[in-house]
This record gives structure tokens, C-alpha cells and sequence, in this order.
């Protein structure tokens, strides 16, 4: 280990984790492998090893024998200082080498508040942070992530994206770049050859002009380029390699346990919701596959407990089973078995009182928005009647302790609106009185309020976000509604919204703004210990950017938008259906009462979309 | 099967996994050997493991002992091999037996240090002469904040050779009723003789002892 940073570690918090060396780290022998690359997560390595889809890429890229892959994270502040002040580099954890002498370096870029934290690896490594500033092959800088749907507010950074899946995709990609690497191939060479893999979108390849009054007038892709880039996906979850021997960290993260992931994709189509989008087609994963997979890893790791992933753990079509064939080997070794994002209905509550485990003291329910009005606008389909039918089997089960979430800024949301959310909670409320088993313990209800931000790819794509103001308005409003001792308002600030939804909304020109303000000192912002909101205000407006044109402004239909050549498979045809029928409060069915013909099925090399 | 006790070593990149974290991760790697650990009764059953002397991060040590409880009989003398199996790297486990005798009885450390310098080091002569004082009263944090303590009495004995830039340290120290933290040894230099303080030091506890200096087991 280096001389200095031993120095360093035992004064940081929390050294292990800035050391690697834990069980099931893979380690090769950096003189085999021909191309060695630095996997990094923007975020603390708590965050980062929490993440499924960093542990499935690690492993799957590691299959390749000539590629070493690396984990990265970001230092908290005080290693970060300490790094500085002893002038070490950004290094890898398995190695301990320094991120500079890697062949790639691949960034998992799952949220836009991470953007500044790219740009700091990249300058803790040494590495010119835009593109045209590094004109050879090697380094290759790339990402992907749920933010590569609109890749642009980065691109100027980044080499290329891969856009969607990657358990093929990267592998393709680290292929054709051990030939280029081999051959002595430019970079230019490279970069059009490697846009012809299906899901790589090279930013340098495509042309974005303007027009006067800011919009887009046309991105024009060169050098062979596909006009449109279609995300890539796995046909068959259950002939995909999962990772069953995943990395045990020696020290807490946030999710210590086995996750399994039980399908991709969403059958809800909430009209807000990005993820709900961009991950169709649905594909489920054999139950079969997945007790077979949760049973080896936690052989494999020797935690206790095991959590079921998915954006809607309801939906999954066989669910008891699954949970029975979980259960039998989870029992008798006192494993508990948790499912995150359960519905709230009558079918969830019957798995969660099956499972013996499941703590007695929190239930929480995305209720998005306060009326059945907004609410069918929305496509959330949840009813009031269906919310206290399962708060009354709740309380009488004795849970006392509820959480209701909402977003403020909906599109249409009228203050009736705002006022029903008060409302609600009473209700639930009250419907602790009638069935509460034991009203000695009391009762918590939580109510917490977001400011909605309009995501690419949804359906609300072109909606505006409500100002800061008016959400603080809004949020007034509320908290006077809300009188009932044992009902608490938690409202979280509207600031980070309105960043995000400039980043998410943003195209190429937002990009001197994240520099700025990571020359400024900006990194981890998406921790409130470091996000700064003034930072970023003074960033755009030294850069001549209005945040308004991007977050607080209503698109027109027939803008072109800066993420419109990334295609997630989801037509804008049934985009602007959804939303339009938004306005009409018209509830759309869920994929498992009838498809809606979104588009998304075309991905799809195999099999049918499970919706 | 109850009263068993584990030795290992904790070396390496591990000596950052802090007293906590190498519970959990005992935890871990029993499961992945397929040892099943005996839980307590009660509300919210835990593994019945304990480590028998804390080691603060950033120490090794090639003398860890741990007590546990098996639910299954095991043949014990497989069970250094099937554990360091599934062990982050760096920790070792080098015995496994059952103990009857008390952690109470375990008295003494044997242990060695490196005492970096990075503008030269002082004459051995001086190291010595500063610990084989009366008394060495350092301020030292307690429980309830800032007090004053006589480390003397828990060095039993200390010496030192040179490590080309660096100096070794050899020291048999108390382990408990006092337990003397090896980082207070440069603490004590730093406080009241800065001129020998090191720049930065390293230890690794080697053997443990009962009171009559016989090897605890
Ligand atoms: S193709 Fe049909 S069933 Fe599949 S996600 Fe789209 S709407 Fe739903």
C-alpha cells in the first residue's frame, strides 16, 4: 500500500472503505490483461456497492479474461482533502493503482446530481475532463446509466455512452476496443467504429444546432452515425449472467444484503415516472432462476438477509411462490426476506404478513398526488378506498407508523388538490382510531412533500416545473391544512429539484455550467453537506444559461428535444397520447389489463414484453 | 458446541476494518462455511461472538482472539481452512480449540512497532532513556473527557533498534485493567518530548500472555 496513504487512513472515517480487499473482489495480474479498466461510481462507496447494477457490470465485464475491472468511488470530504493535501491520485481499490494508468475509464451514472462528481474523478485522476482535450485513444472515457437518456448536458465530457443494458453491450465494446488498442487505431477511427454497436451514442458524432429562440433546430449525426441511438436491453433475464458471488464489503454500506432483481420494466406507466419508461419492455425473470440465484448468494456472502428488486413488487406474476421458495431456505437460517415497493393493496398486505420478518413499524405508500382527480391524471392507480382498506388491515396487524409520500407541481394540480392531501392523512387517521389494536402505542403519520421535476423519455416530458416560490406556496398551504397532532409534514426543498430538472431537461450548453461549478468546488451534490444552490445559480449565470428555460418552462410538442435521437423504445406517439389524456384525467390501463402499444416491444429479440 | 475460541491474524488492507465491521464480517464468513454460530434467546437474537481484546484501526495483529459457539458439532481442526477460505483478505485464522480460561486472565501484549521519521531519527539512546522514566503522566481522552494517566505502570518492558530510516519498537504492554492503545506510546513522545516524536507510527500486536507471562491461550 502506498506509503502515504497509510498515513492517511487511519485519521479518515470509515477507512475500509477506501482500501478494497474485501471478500469476492476480483483481482488478476495487471501484466495479463490487456485492457484494464476503472469502473467509477460518482458516489461514496456506501452508495456505490449498495448498487445492483454496478455488481452485475463488474461481474460481466470481468468475464472477459483480458479486461480488468476496477471499482472507483468518490472520497468523502475529509479523504478527499487528505488525498489532496498529499497529492495522491484517484485509485482503484483492487490494485491500488492510480486511475491515470488505466487503458478506460466507465462511469455508472445513475442520477444528474452526480455530474459534478464525474468531473472531479476525472480531475482526481489527472484526466483533461473534455473530450476534444484528450486526443489520443487511451484513456477511453465513457458512461452509462439511467442519465445517458439524455446524455447531453455531459457530452462534451464523455467519449461515448452506452445507452441502456449493459451486460452485452459493454462487452462488445471493451472487444472492438482491444482491437483498436492492438492496431494502433486514432481515436476518431475508434469512435466510428464503435458507434455502429448497437446502444453507443458518440456525442462527437452528431451535429446540434439552434435556433434563435434557444430550442433545438437540428441534431444531425455524421460519419456513418445512426440518426437515432436504441438503447440496448436483454431479451432473456434468465440467460443473462447474475452475479451470485457479489463483493461483501467489509464495512457498512447502505444495503447489506443479496438483491435480486425480479424483473425490468414497469407495467404502471405512471405518467410521471422516467424509470417506468425507459426500462420497458417488461421482462421477468423465471421464479425458478431466481430462487436458484438467491440461494447461491447468500451461500456465497452469508447475509442474512435477502431483498426483492423490481419498480413495482406487486406486479411480479408469481410473487407467492416466489416468496414461498425463498422463505423455505430463508427460514430455518433466520434470513429475512424484505419487499421494497409493494403496493398498496390487499394482495401486498397478504404477502407482507406471510413474511414473519417484516418489521412492524414502518409502511410506506407513494400516494403522488391528493385527489382522485390528480391522481388519474397521473395514472397512479390508487384509491383512497384501496389506501385505508390496507392501512385498516395494517393498524389492526399493529403497525403504527405510516408514510405517505407527494409530489407538489403536478400537472394541473389546483390547491383542492394540495388541501386533499390534509385531508387523506386524516383519514388514515381515523382509520387508525377504528382498528388500531392497541391505541396505547399511538400512531405516526408522516406526510412528505416533493417538488415534482419533469423527466425525459415520460410523458410530462414538455411539462413545465412550478417555480420555487410557488412550491413554497404550495407547501404553506399544506402545512396549514395539516392540524392533527399526530400527523407530521416533512416537506423536502424545492433547490435540488430545480437543479435536477435543469440537468435532466438540459441539452449540450448546460455542460459549462456543471464545469463551472465543479471548478468551483461542487462535488457529491446530491449530498445536502455539499450541494450548494447558489453555487449553481451564479454558475448558470455566469455561463448565460437561464434555468428557467429549461426546468420552469412548457415545451411545445414540436420542439425538437435534446434527447429526441436517443430512442428508449417507448414511442413520443404514445408519450403525447399519455398526456393528453393527462389533461383529460383519463386513466390509462396497466400493461396487464391491455397493452397500450407503446413501442417498447420492438427491443425485444426474443420472447413477448411480459406486461 | 460452546466455549470455543478462534486466533487469527488481522494484516494487510484489513487492519482498516474496524472492531464493529469484523463483527459482521465474522458473521459473514461462518455463514459461508456453513458453521451455523449459536444466537442468544431473546427479543433480537445475535450471533454469541466476542472479540476478546479490541484492536484499533489501522493495527494488525497476528494474535486475535475471538469466542463463539457452534449450533452443530465441527471438526475444529478444519475450521482454520474452511474460514480463511471465505475471509477478506489479510485476516487468517491460524487455530481454533476450546477454552476454558477467562479473557480476564489475559494480562499482557507483545508487540512491535515501526516509528517513522521523516527528518531523521533520534539516538535509540534517548527513546529509551524517555520510557524507562518513573512515570510517563500523559493527558489522555476518557469517557468523561480530558484526564491525566501514568502509562509507566502498563509498559512491562520496551526497546528499540534502528529499521534503516526508521526505528523498531518491541514492547510487552498491558492488555487490560489498564489497557494501554500502542498509539498512546507516540501520543506520550508527541506530548512531552516532541523532538523524538515520530511522524508516523504503525504497530502489530504479536502474542498475548496471562500475568506470569506464560502464553494466553
Ligand atoms: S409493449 Fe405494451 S405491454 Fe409492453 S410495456 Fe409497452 S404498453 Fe406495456
Amino acid at each position: 500500500m502506498d506509503k502515504r496513504l497509510k498515513r492517511i487512513l487511519p485519521r479518515v472515517q470509515k477507512p475500509a472503505r477506501y482500501t478494497g480487499g474485501e471478500y469476492n473482489q476480483i483481482l488478476k495480474n495487471r501484466d495479463e490483461v490487456e485492457l484494464r479498466l476503472a469502473f467509477c461510481f460518482p458516489d461514496t462507496y456506501e452508495i456505490g456497492m449498495s448498487n445492483l447494477g454496478l455488481s452485475i457490470l463488474y461481474h460481466t465485464m470481468n468475464s472477459l479474461d483480458f479486461v480488468w475491472c476496477e471499482r472507483v468511488f468518490a472520497p468523502w470530504g475529509d479523504m478527499y482533502d487528505e488525498m489532496k493535501q498529499a497529492g495522491i491520485p484517484l485509485y482503484a481499490l483492487e490494485s491500488g493503482d492510480p486511475v491515470s494508468e488505466f487503458d478506460s475509464v466507465a462511469f455508472s451514472i445513475g442520477y444528474e446530481m452526480a455530474y459534478t462528481t464525474v468531473l472531479d474523478m476525472l480531475d482526481m485522476a489527472g484526466i483533461p475532463l473534455r473530450s476534444e482535450d484528450r486526443p489520443n485513444l487511451l484513456p477511453l472515457i465513457w458512461a452509462g446509466g439511467t442519465a445517458g437518456v439524455n446524455a447531453e448536458p455531459m457530452a462534451p465530457f464523455m467519449d461515448l455512452f452506452v445507452i441502456g443494458e449493459g451486460e452485452e453491450m459493454n462487452n462488445e465494446l471493451l472487444t472492438l476496443l482491444r482491437q483498436a488498442k492492438r492496431e494502433g487505431w486514432s481515436k476518431r477511427d475508434f469512435l466510428r467504429a464503435a458507434a455502429q454497436i448497437g446502444g453507443v451514442y458518440v456525442p462527437s458524432l452528431y451535429e446540434v444546432s439552434y435556433l434563435e429562440d434557444g430550442n433545438i433546430a437540428s441534431v444531425t449525426p455524421k460519419d456513418g452515425a445512426p440518426e437515432k441511438v436504441t438503447k440496448r436491453i436483454i431479451s432473456n433475464l434468465d440467460a443473462v449472467p447474475f452475479p451470485t458471488s457479489p463483493i461483501v464489503p467489509s464495512t457498512e454500506v447502505v444495503h447489506d444484503r443479496v438483491s435480486l432483481e425480479l424483473f425490468r420494466g414497469c407495467v404502471r406507466g405512471c405518467r410521471f415516472c422516467q424509470a417506468g419508461h425507459v426500462y420497458r419492455p417488461i421482462r421477468a425473470k423465471k421464479k425458478e432462476t431466481l430462487v436458484r440465484q438467491g440461494i447461491e448468494a447468500l451461500k456465497n456472502t452469508g447475509y442474512q438477509e435477502l431483498t426483492l428488486l423490481s419498480l413495482s413488487t406487486s406486479d411480479y406474476r408469481e410473487l407467492p411462490a416466489l416468496c414461498d421458495g425463498l422463505l423455505e431456505y430463508c427460514e430455518e437460517r433466520s434470513i429475512g426476506l424484505s419487499l421494497p415497493s409493494l403496493r398498496a393493496d390487499n394482495f401486498s398486505m397478504e404477502i407482507m404478513q406471510r413474511l414473519q420478518k417484516v418489521r412492524k413499524s414502518g409502511l410506506t405508500f407513494a400516494v403522488e398526488g391528493g385527489s382522485q382527480r390528480l391522481r388519474d391524471c397521473i395514472n397512479k392507480n390508487v384509491t383512497e378506498e384501496d389506501l385505508l382498506h390496507t392501512c385498516s388491515i395494517a393498524f389492526a396487524g399493529g403497525w403504527n407508523n405510516v408514510k405517505l409520500y407527494y409530489m407538489l407541481g403536478l400537472p394541473t394540480e389546483t390547491d383542492e388538490d394540495i388541501l386533499g392531501i390534509a385531508e387523506m392523512a386524516n383519514q388514515v387517521l381515523h382509520c387508525w382510531r377504528l382498528n388500531a389494536k392497541n391505541k396505547n402505542r399511538g400512531v405516526k403519520i408522516t406526510v412528505s412533500t416533493s417538488c415534482f421535476i419533469p423527466k425525459p423519455h415520460s410523458p410530462f416530458q414538455w411539462e413545465a416545473q412550478i417555480s420555487l416560490e410557488e412550491y413554497m406556496r404550495r407547501v404553506n398551504l399544506l402545512r396549514g391544512a395539516i392540524t392533527a397532532k399526530n400527523v407530521v409534514y416533512n416537506w423536502h426543498d424545492a433547490q435540488t429539484s430545480l437543479i435536477e430538472a435543469v440537468l435532466s431537461k438540459g441539452d449540450r450548453r448546460v455542460a459549462d455550467a456543471i464545469e463551472l461549478v465543479f471548478r468551483r468546488g461542487g462535488r457529491l451534490d446530491a449530498w445536502t453537506d455539499y450541494f450548494s444552490f447558489e453555487r449553481w445559480m451564479q454558475a448558470f449565470s455566469d455561463c448565460g444559461i437561464d434555468p428557467a428555460f429549461y426546468a420552469n418552462r412548457e415545451i411545445p410538442t414540436d420542439a425538437v428535444l435534446p434527447w429526441d435521437h436517443i430512442d428508449v423504445g417507448v414511442r413520443k406517439a404514445h408519450l403525447l397520447r399519455e398526456r393528453e389524456r393527462a389533461y383529460r384525467a383519463e386513466l390509462s390501463p396497466d400493461c396487464r389489463k391491455q397493452c397500450s402499444a407503446c413501442g417498447a416491444a420492438k427491443l425485444l429479440t426474443e420472447g413477448r414484453c411480459d406486461g | 458446541m460452546d466455549k470455543l475460541r478462534l486466533r487469527f491474524e488481522k494484516t494487510g488492507r484489513a487492519v482498516y476494518i474496524s472492531h464493529l465491521d469484523l463483527m459482521a464480517t465474522m458473521q459473514r464468513a461462518f455463514a459461508r462455511a456453513g458453521l451455523e454460530l449459536k444466537y442468544s434467546e431473546g427479543f433480537n437474537p445475535h450471533p454469541l461472538i466476542s472479540i476478546l481484546l479490541p484492536l484499533s484501526v489501522g493495527t494488525a495483529s497476528r494474535c486475535e482472539l475471538m469466542d463463539f459457539r457452534l449450533r452443530e458439532d465441527a471438526e475444529l481442526s478444519t475450521l482454520p481452512e474452511r474460514l480463511t477460505a471465505v475471509l477478506p483478505e489479510g485476516i487468517r485464522v491460524l487455530e481454533a480449540y476450546e477454552s476454558e480460561r477467562k479473557s480476564a486472565l489475559l494480562k499482557w501484549l507483545e508487540i512491535e512497532g515501526t516509528l517513522e521519521y521523516d527528518h531523521g531519527a533520534p539516538e535509540i539512546g534517548q527513546l529509551e532513556a524517555f520510557f524507562n522514566q518513573g512515570e510517563i503522566v500523559i493527558e489522555k481522552k476518557t469517557k468523561r473527557g480530558i484526564g491525566q494517566a501514568d502509562i509507566r505502570p502498563a509498559i512491562r518492558s520496551i526497546r528499540f533498534e534502528p529499521a534503516g530510516e526508521d526505528i523498531r519498537l518491541h514492547a510487552v504492554i498491558s492488555a487490560q485493567e489498564p489497557t494501554l492503545n500502542p498509539d498512546l506510546l507516540p501520543s506520550a513522545l508527541r506530548q512531552l518530548c516532541p523532538d523524538l516524536a515520530p511522524d508516523f507510527a504503525e504497530f502489530t500486536r504479536l502474542e498475548t500472555y496471562d500475568a506470569g507471562m506464560r502464553i494466553y491461550r
